[in-house]
Formats: structure tokens, C-alpha cells, sequence
């Protein structure tokens, strides 16, 4: 019987509503820009904080990673055509360092880039040559699709192999398996031993990483056989001279806890050892914190316009409720003289300000989830719809309705029958 | 039928209904006392201002009295809430308005179950006895319109099927043919007639004489009091007749 007599009110409700579908229509839009905008840009802040936190924790949230930068050229001397040899960066000396002095880093892992081309066939690409060791692939996490990572062997052996990253592969290898293929590294030709999976496609610069992601790994040893330390650079106009003894060094700490110490007991150690401020210091961890420092914020300012966006849909509700209850006088009065109790009068306008609303809030949900879907084809930006969202907006939306539909609701229960009937 | 063996179906005792308008304070009804028994068919009369809304207000529950009892088939109103009356109203009154008040978004069918909707423990039978009713007030094929496809007569005889579908012990109707013209006046007024017939209780507000003579008695109103009472001038044997 209950159920029977909602379904009814409910029933009522609706075509109460239809009377005006006009004006019905235009009192939900407030709600439904309400609820869309929420989700859509809930999505696009979820899509973008999971990006950049992607990006960030693919460097590894335990390390503190060490890049050499050239100066400043404020003092470089000569110019024109002459070559300079331009001297900077991390050194061996720093590398053992900082692997003898704390205890709490569990690993160093040292990189040296090789600025050479690389061929195969008739394909050229410029990726990132990077010599290091076998345990690179641990600590930062990369992840072998096909073959495998150097090896100690490789290492030892001071071997002509490489691993290709998925976009070097990609590119250089477009159809067929690169594994045992011999690629050309400069003058020199590389055995392919393996590949690595795919990362994010690009890097923001937040972590100031090269924009391509087409990186070729070759053993430590093997880069400084072939290649000192001295490299020639080609810039516009000069051939630039570089001598950089490590261009990276990745430091593993054994404790998340222990990445803010290591981070600036490195700091500390490599102020005092370097004349000119010649390196960098990424810490992955605080740009972590800071990226969700970010969202919180960005969270923040969300949920103020999504609660102000939802007051004006729901004042919007009460505002055309009130002109419906006013409108709709002498219905009350004829209900009421008919044996209509408060609670029926009170339910029946409760009902249509939450038809409208959850009416509003699922077109709303609707738009919202097919926002995000837009962006993403149009601006190539990553959405996340997370599953609460969309049903977080819906129960506000509806709550509002309950809320902003109280008032109206209760100024038609109160009304006196006999003045009701009377009205005009 | 004698003047003991009437059953008291709305009973005023000492009813006062006053209206505060700044300083003044005007009576509607003044020190009212009456009863309407069952099975009767009154007319009430009298000029503009004398009362009669307001006295059929306190009859159909939708008024309360400022002083005074009021008993509908034998229950007490003074006591009762805002729910209680609500009720009452219900199960126990039935309304004919002037200006047919029927609800413009509900079809024939739902505007006479509406009284039945609001009960506590509406009938199961509802919609055949809705059925029933308004094939008896001539509206079987109209079932699904709304009040705005019929016409004027046709709208009131709805409001009077929905004044019966909840069976109640009185039923009230204030200037019923007020709208009408004559000739669907006479149509509803022979209506009354079968339910006064078929033993139905009927208070009839109307300022016309013409309709104040089809009815069983006249009760006649002046500042809130009685001026006088015409007993029998049509008995129920005759309006069948
Ligand atoms: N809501 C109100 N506020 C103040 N005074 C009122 C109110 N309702 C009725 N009255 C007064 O009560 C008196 C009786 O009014 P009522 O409506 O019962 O008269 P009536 O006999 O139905 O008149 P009519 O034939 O014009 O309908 C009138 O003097 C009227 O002014
Ligand atoms: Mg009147």
C-alpha cells in the first residue's frame, strides 16, 4: 500500500511537472550544469594529478636522482668559431662519495650519455644513449617487454649490446623484432638483447626530463671504452667541447622516510665540492608531495564552485517551487478539502522539486560523463571518471532538491484550506 | 418522519465563528446551534454576507469553530488535529464547489478517486466504485479526459461523483449550479434529487429561491444566526415521484 501511494505521488509529481515542460526544463539546467561541471572537471583534474603523479612515481618514489647542468655562460670566455672545451657536471669522485658516506642508500647508480645518432637501415633517430649499469632497470623501474636488460656479463665483457626503449624500438624496428639486430651507435655497431615496455609518452617538465622517451641503454663499461669523457657537441654556429664525467646519478635510499636526508645530505656534500652550480637535484618524493599538495588544492576550489554551482541550481528549484505553490493555491485547497493531510501536500511538492532535481542531476551525470570524453579526443588531456564522482554529484543533487524543495513544501502544507479555497 | 426518530448526522452546539479585522471582530456564526439529520436535504439561504459559507466550512471540517462543538456523525470535532480532521474529511464529507474544483492534471477517473487516495487505509474496490459513480453521473465513456476537455455541467457532475466515492455521511455543496446555466442546473438539482432518493444527507448553499424550493427543508441565515427553519415543504418519498 505504501509503495503504492510514493508510486502514485510520484506519478503525480511527473505529470504536474509536464503540465509546464518548459519551465520544468529550465529549472533543472541549473542543476545539470551543476552536476556535469563537477564531474567533468573532477575528471580532467583527477586525469592530469594522474599523469604528473605517473610521471613522478616512474622515477621512484625511494629515489633521489642527481643530474648534471651546464652552467651558465656568463663567463665563458672566446666566441666565434673557436672551440671551447666547456668542463662541468658530477664526477666519479661524487658517485663514490656519496655510496661510501650514508648508510641509509641502498644503491648508486651512475649514467653517462653518449650524444651520438643512431642508425638502422636507413632509419635515423636521436634518442637518449644512455651507459649504465644492469641494476638501472631495478631501481627505476623499467619493465623488459621483449630479450632482456644488460647484464653483469655485458658489463664484464665490455660488450656491443643494446636495450631499445618502446619508443626507439618503435621507430627504428616499425615491424619487425629488433632483438639480434645490429644497430649503429655512432661508428660502432650494437647487438639488440632487448626492449623495454612503453612509458608515459611524454615527460612534463616538471621533472625537466627530455620531451621523446626513445632511450637506448648500453653497459657502463662499454660507453667509457668508446667514449671519454670529452664529447663533441654540435650547436648552431660553434662545436662545443663538453666534458662531463656523469651526466646522471640515481641514488636508491632503503627508506622512503630516509629520501628528504639523503636529498639533502647531497646537497650539502655537492655545494661543497663544486665551484659552480653545475648540477641539479630531483627528488621525486617532494614533487609527489607537492603534486598532491596540488590537488588538494585544486580540490578545494572544486568543491567551492561545485557548492555554489549546486546552491544556485537548488535556489533556482525553490525560487519556481514557490511560484508553483503560489500558482497552484487553490489545487492545495481543494486537496486539503478533500481530506488531504499536510504530510500528502507536503510529500507532493517534496517529490516534484526531487523529480527535478535528480531529473537535473542525471542529465547532469550524463553530460558530465560524456564531457571528459570530448577533452580527451579534442586536447589529447587523460580523464579519470572516478566511479564516486559521478554518484556523489547524483545523491547531492538530489539532496538539494530535498533541501531547497523543504521550504516551499511547507508553506503549501500550512496553508489555510479556506483561504486556499478562496484564492483566486 | 417523526422529529424523535431523527438520527443527528452534523450536530453545532453553540457554534461561534469570529473573524478579527484589526479592531473589529465580525460573527460569522453566532452562537450556532443545530442539527441536520440523516437522510435530510437542506437548502440553506440567505443575503450576501449571512453566514452560509462559513457555516458550510464548519460543516465540511475545513473551519474550525472559534467556540463551540461540533459533532459529525456522532464524533467530536473540538478535539481533533489537524491529521484527525484531515481524515474525517476523507472518509465522512463529501464537497460540490461552485467553480467544480476538479484537479487539472488528474483525468475523470483519478479526480473522483482523489478523496480515496488520502485515506489512511483506502478501499481495494476504489476504482469500480469510481467506475460505477461516474457511469452513474452519465461520464462512463470520459473516463480518461481531463477537466479541461468538458464542459461546464459535465465537470460538475465529476465533482459530484467524487463528493460520493468515499460514501460519506454528508455531503455539502456550496452554490453547486452557480456556474450552470439553467437548463444543466436543473440536470445537476435532479441529481440531488436521486441522491436525496437514495437516502443521502445534503446541505445545499444557494441564494437562488428556485433551487432553495427543490430541496427537502431551508434553513435561513441572517448575521450568523437563524432566522428561520421550513421543515418539509418536499419529502424524500416525493422527489422521487
Ligand atoms: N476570511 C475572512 N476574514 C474576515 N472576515 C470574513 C472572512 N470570511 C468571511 N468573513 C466574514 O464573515 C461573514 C460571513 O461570510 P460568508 O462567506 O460566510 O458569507 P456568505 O453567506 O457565504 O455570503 P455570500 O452569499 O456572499 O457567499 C461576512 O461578513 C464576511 O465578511
Ligand atoms: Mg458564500
Amino acid at each position: 500500500m505504501k509503495h503504492s501511494t510514493l508510486a502514485r505521488t510520484v506519478k503525480l509529481g511527473i505529470s504536474s511537472l509536464l503540465l509546464h515542460k518548459l519551465r520544468s526544463l529550465l529549472t533543472t539546467l541549473g542543476v545539470l550544469f551543476g552536476t556535469s561541471s563537477v564531474i567533468a572537471m573532477l575528471a580532467i583534474g583527477e586525469g592530469a594529478s594522474e599523469e604528473a603523479q605517473e610521471q613522478i612515481r616512474q622515477l621512484g618514489s625511494r629515489n633521489v636522482i642527481l643530474r648534471s647542468v651546464k652552467p651558465r655562460e656568463d663567463f665563458a670566455t672566446g666566441g666565434g668559431q673557436s672551440v671551447r672545451v666547456l668542463s662541468y657536471g658530477l664526477t666519479e669522485q661524487d658517485l663514490g662519495r656519496i655510496a661510501e658516506t650514508f648508510p641509509s642508500v641502498a644503491r648508486v647508480v651512475p649514467v653517462r650519455e653518449i650524444y651520438e645518432e643512431v642508425r638502422f637501415s636507413d632509419r635515423m633517430l636521436n634518442p637518449r644513449v644512455m651507459a649504465t649499469l644492469p641494476v638501472y632497470r631495478d631501481v627505476t623501474g623499467r619493465v623488459v617487454s621483449e630479450g632482456r636488460f644488460l647484464s653483469d656479463q655485458d658489463e664484464e665483457g665490455v660488450a656491443n649490446v643494446c636495450v631499445l626503449s618502446y619508443e626507439a624500438a618503435r621507430y627504428l624496428f616499425p615491424v619487425s623484432s629488433p632483438i639480434g639486430e645490429q644497430i649503429k651507435i655512432g661508428a660502432d655497431y650494437y647487438t639488440v638483447v632487448g626492449t623495454t615496455l612503453d612509458r608515459l609518452r611524454q615527460r612534463s617538465d616538471l621533472v625537466g626530463a627530455g620531451k621523446s622517451s626513445a632511450e637506448v641503454f648500453i653497459p657502463l663499461e662499454t660507453g667509457r671504452k668508446w667514449y671519454g669523457s670529452m664529447q663533441v657537441k654540435l650547436r648552431a654556429g660553434s662545436r662545443e667541447m663538453e666534458e662531463v664525467e656523469l651526466h646522471e646519478i640515481v641514488v636508491e635510499v632503503e627508506d622512503a622516510t630516509q629520501v628528504e636526508f639523503v636529498a639533502n645530505a647531497c646537497r650539502e656534500m655537492l655545494k661543497r665540492n663544486h665551484k659552480q652550480s653545475d648540477y641539479e637535484i630531483v627528488v621525486p618524493l617532494e614533487l609527489l608531495m607537492r603534486a598532491e599538495e596540488t590537488k588538494r588544492i585544486f580540490n578545494i576550489v572544486l568543491g567551492s564552485i561545485a557548492s555554489i554551482s549546486l546552491l544556485v541550481g537548488g535556489i533556482g528549484i525553490m525560487n519556481v517551487m514557490l511560484a508553483t505553490v503560489t500558482e497552484r493555491t487553490r489545487e492545495i485547497g481543494i486537496r486539503r478539502a478533500l481530506g488531504a493531510k499536510r504530510h500528502h501536500i507536503v510529500s507532493q511538492f517534496l517529490v516534484e522539486c526531487v523529480v527535478l532535481s535528480v531529473g537535473g542531476g542525471l542529465l547532469g551525470v550524463a553530460l558530465g560523463l560524456a564531457t571528459p570524453l570530448v577533452v580527451e579526443h579534442f586536447a589529447q588531456m587523460r580523464t579519470i571518471i572516478t566511479p564516486t564522482a559521478p554518484i556523489l554529484a547524483f545523491l547531492i543533487s538530489s539532496g538539494v532538491g530535498v533541501l531547497f524543495g523543504i521550504y516551499p513544501a511547507w508553506r503549501a502544507a500550512t496553508m489555510d484550506p479556506v483561504e486556499a479555497l478562496r484564492h483566486e | 418522519m417523526s422529529e424523535a426518530a431523527r438520527v443527528p448526522v452534523a450536530e453545532l452546539i453553540g457554534v461561534t465563528r469570529e473573524y478579527r479585522m484589526g479592531q473589529n471582530l465580525v460573527r460569522a456564526l453566532d452562537d450556532f446551534s443545530f442539527t441536520f439529520g440523516r437522510g435530510e436535504y437542506w437548502a440553506v439561504m440567505g443575503s450576501s454576507g449571512s453566514g452560509k459559507s462559513t457555516l458550510l466550512n464548519v460543516l465540511g471540517c475545513v473551519d474550525r469553530p472559534t467556540s463551540g462543538d461540533y459533532k459529525v456523525d456522532g464524533v467530536s470535532t473540538a478535539r481533533l488535529d489537524d491529521d484527525e480532521l484531515s481524515e474525517l474529511r476523507s472518509r465522512k464529507l463529501g464537497f460540490v464547489f461552485q467553480s467544480y474544483n476538479l484537479i487539472p492534471q488528474l483525468n475523470v477517473l483519478e479526480n473522483i478517486m482523489v478523496p480515496l487516495f488520502y485515506q489512511d487505509d483506502p478501499p481495494d474496490d476504489g476504482e469500480e466504485r469510481a467506475r460505477k459513480l461516474a457511469e452513474r453521473v452519465g461520464l462512463a465513456r470520459r473516463l480518461d479526459h481531463r477537466p479541461a476537455e468538458l464542459s461546464g455541467g459535465q465537470q460538475q457532475r465529476v465533482a459530484i461523483a467524487r463528493a460520493l466515492v468515499n460514501q460519506p455521511a454528508l455531503v455539502l455543496a456550496d452554490e453547486a449550479t452557480g456556474n450552470l446555466d439553467s437548463a444543466t442546473a436543473l440536470e445537476i438539482l435532479d441529481l440531488f434529487d436521486e441522491l436525496h432518493a437514495e437516502g443521502r444527507t445534503i446541505v445545499l448553499v444557494t441564494h437562488e429561491l428556485d433551487v432553495g424550493e427543490r430541496a427537502q427543508h431551508v434553513l435561513r441565515l441572517k448575521d450568523g444566526r437563524i432566522e428561520s427553519v421550513a421543515r418539509g415543504q418536499r419529502s424524500a418519498a416525493g422527489a422521487r415521484a
